[in-house]
């Protein structure tokens, strides 16, 4: 599967498209495939979001995971702290990062 | 410590002003992420892996209480409750929002600092002993000439577009603490035979792609004649650095490229120009800023012995406490690296606890090292026990100075959009599996040091041993290198071959390590024993 990510403008928070909008949750993610660049560059122009590009990813029980390792960290956020990860509250978030 | 003056203070308002501007400019959609980049880059704002990250500078790694707790608030207000000190001396902030990072500027501008030129091809921050001002083997404080550089290079208009981005460091002892020969010019200042103040210029040293230890440009260089010189050899970089290709274009592939003496004499000749210019200050100028520099009121007649029956406290004396220039006194260095932290980072809290304690027992002063850790520069060493006790409660007393814990690692793929694999697990696990201080403590002084990638933020080719992450097919990779040294017996590391995983990596150090304890002779550090017996001896013990 394709993945559209990038990051809010204002915040810089990591954001993935879900279809018809961004969310900080990767599990929101939808298939972008062969729409990625069109989307992300209406929703740069819009101010939605900043830098956003395309990924590969496969589609698994707990929803997408990123093909590369970097973007799995950016999704969960960095594996040395735990407690600022995306789901802090949740010690299995981001078990898949590695 | 440098004050600003009316100028400094108008420069940095005017610039928070200008970028109040351009962030409303780019929120509001008149300006492009294309046209905007390179502006908030001039700000030290850069796009990470999971935020803004903004690069705070510390001028030659000085800061005042004052200072150092606007750092905290900073943290707190802003960011998310930590801060990570860099190896340039500097403080990184990873969770900024855009749209606060002008009022974080205007906050840093109420206690004269800035991110200007932390970032893009011009002339970054200074950076020098973390002990000036206090060692016990240095000639002369150097950061009043730190502090004119800083003032010269400052939105220096012939500067500003350097083929890449210049670092200069200056020391003013013998022992290099400020790796001065891995930077794109290194500066140290001695006293030559006839007792003059003056300068030995290197250039042309650096990290990354093409790790090179900087020849002598000139052996000595009168005070007097500082800015000058400095702008001649600017100038020849500038006009002759290659812009074509980004992997070739610091200064040290020109230095290489031409030779160190035709390099040399190309300078020699811009500078018998550019001396005509008046560009060296007057020395009223200069001594204007070095009586900002002046010693603080130490107190005389004072205990110069320190109780040590406390053991703990004996321990983190020999190793984190060093000598000070004046009877009486001592220099603090608070290690950054607990087990199991990150090398570097510090909650705001701690932030806080160390900027009180600068007010209260070190003349309001503080210092940030190249090796992520923090100085208290002058303390009393009366008050030595009492400042242990306060480090201990905070988590700030591993008595690990210079030993195989005292690691520096960059933030890694952890952080770092351009890593390829992640410094600070694997630092964490090293520093686990030789977590006894005995243990440390037996092996000596041994610098560990892991960049992420290979642009070398973690120093890791001037480590004794050094470890550079990789990408190999999509995995975390890890290379090994032996020998390297950033001190003033420079030199760089060698890869010892094949690559390991992140466990692979830590046992493979252990296997040195045990390697290194069967070979040493009395007194000698893993570099001696290495730099004595060569690289096959600890090969074998590696790949068996
Ligand atoms: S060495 Fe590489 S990974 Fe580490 S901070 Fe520098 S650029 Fe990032």
């Amino acid at each position: 599967m394709k993945l559209l990510t990038g990051n809010n403008l204002k915040t810089g928070d990591v954001v993935w498209w879900t279809g018809s909008d961004w969310s900080r949750h990767i599990a929101e993610a939808a298939d972008v495939d062969g729409h990625g660049e069109a989307i992300a560059a209406a929703e740069e122009a819009a101010r939605r979001v900043n830098a956003p590009y395309v990924i590969d990813g496969e589609a698994t029980p707990t929803g997408p995971r990123p093909g590369h390792i970097k973007d799995r960290i950016r999704a969960a956020g960095p594996t040395v702290r735990p407690d600022l990860n995306i789901k802090p509250a949740d010690p299995t978030a981001g078990g898949w990062v590695i | 410590m440098y004050k600003y003056d009316e100028f400094d203070q108008s420069i940095v308002d005017t610039r928070v002003a200008e970028f109040r501007d351009q962030v409303a400019r780019r929120l509001a959609g008149e300006i492009s992420e294309d046209q905007f980049k390179p502006l908030r880059l001039m700000n030290g704002l850069y796009l990470q892996l999971h935020a803004y990250m903004l690069r705070v500078a510390v001028p030659y790694g000085t800061l005042s209480s004052r200072q150092m707790r606007m750092l905290a608030h900073i943290a707190r207000k802003y960011d998310r409750d930590y801060g990570h000190f860099t190896t340039r001396q500097n403080i990184q902030y990873n969770w900024i929002k855009l749209e606060d990072a002008p009022d974080i500027l205007a906050d840093l501008a109420s206690v004269e600092m800035h991110a200007i030129q932390t970032s893009g091809n011009c002339i970054r921050n200074t950076t020098s002993d973390q002990f000036a001002g206090a060692a016990a083997d240095e000639v002369t404080d150097p950061r009043p000439w730190a502090e004119l550089l800083r003032q010269w290079s400052t939105f220096h208009p012939e500067f500003s577009y350097l083929p890449r981005k210049f670092k200069i460091a200056i020391v003013a002892a013998e022992e290099d603490r400020a790796a001065i020969k891995l930077h794109d010019i290194g500066l140290q200042l001695y006293n030559n035979d006839a007792g003059e103040l003056g300068f030995r210029v290197f250039v042309g040293g650096g990290m990354g792609r093409t790790p090179m230890v900087a020849p002598v440009i000139r052996e000595f260089l009168p005070t007097g004649d500082f800015l000058s010189y400095l702008e001649a050899c600017l100038r020849v970089y500038n006009r002759y650095g290659r812009r074509d290709n980004i992997y070739k274009a610091r200064i040290k592939i020109l230095v290489h490229e031409l030779g160190a003496a035709e390099y040399a004499r190309q300078v020699e000749e811009e500078w018998a120009h550019v001396k005509t210019l008046g560009l060296d200050p007057p020395p009223g100028e200069f001594e204007r800023i070095a009586a900002q520099f002046a010693l603080p009121a130490f107190e005389t007649g004072i205990a110069d012995t320190v109780d040590r029956s406390d053991p703990d406290f004996a321990v983190w004396l020999d190793q984190n406490v060093k000598a000070h220039k004046q009877p009486g006194y001592a220099i603090v260095n608070i290690s950054l690296k607990p087990v199991g932290g990150i090398p570097g980072d510090a909650s705001s809290a701690q932030i806080d606890l160390m900027a009180d304690l600068a007010e209260t027992y070190s003349f309001d002063e503080l210092r940030v090292t190249h090796a992520q850790n923090i100085v208290l520069p002058h303390v009393k060493k009366a008050d030595l026990y009492t400042i242990w006790q306060k480090l201990v409660a905070a988590d700030l007393a591993s008595a690990n100075l210079d030993l195989i814990s005292d690691i520096i690692a960059c933030p890694g793929l952890d952080y770092c959009s351009l890593a390829n694999a992640r410094s600070i697990p694997v630092a964490q696990k090293i520093a686990k599996r030789f977590e006894g201080l005995d243990r440390q403590r037996d092996l000596g002084e041994l610098k560990l040091k892991i960049s992420g990638c290979i642009n070398a933020c973690g120093h890791h080719h001037a480590g004794h041993i050094g470890i550079l992450g990789v990408d190999r097919k999509g995995t975390e990779n890890y290379q090994l290198l032996l020998g390297g040294s950033g001190a003033e017996d420079a030199s760089l590391g060698r890869i010892t071959g094949p690559g390991f995983d992140e466990d692979g990596v830590v046992d493979a150090i252990e296997r040195a390590i045990e390697k290194y304890r069967t070979l040493r002779t009395d007194g000698e550090r893993f570099l001696d024993t290495y730099r004595r017996v060569g690289m096959d001896p600890f090969k074998e013990a590696i790949y068996g």
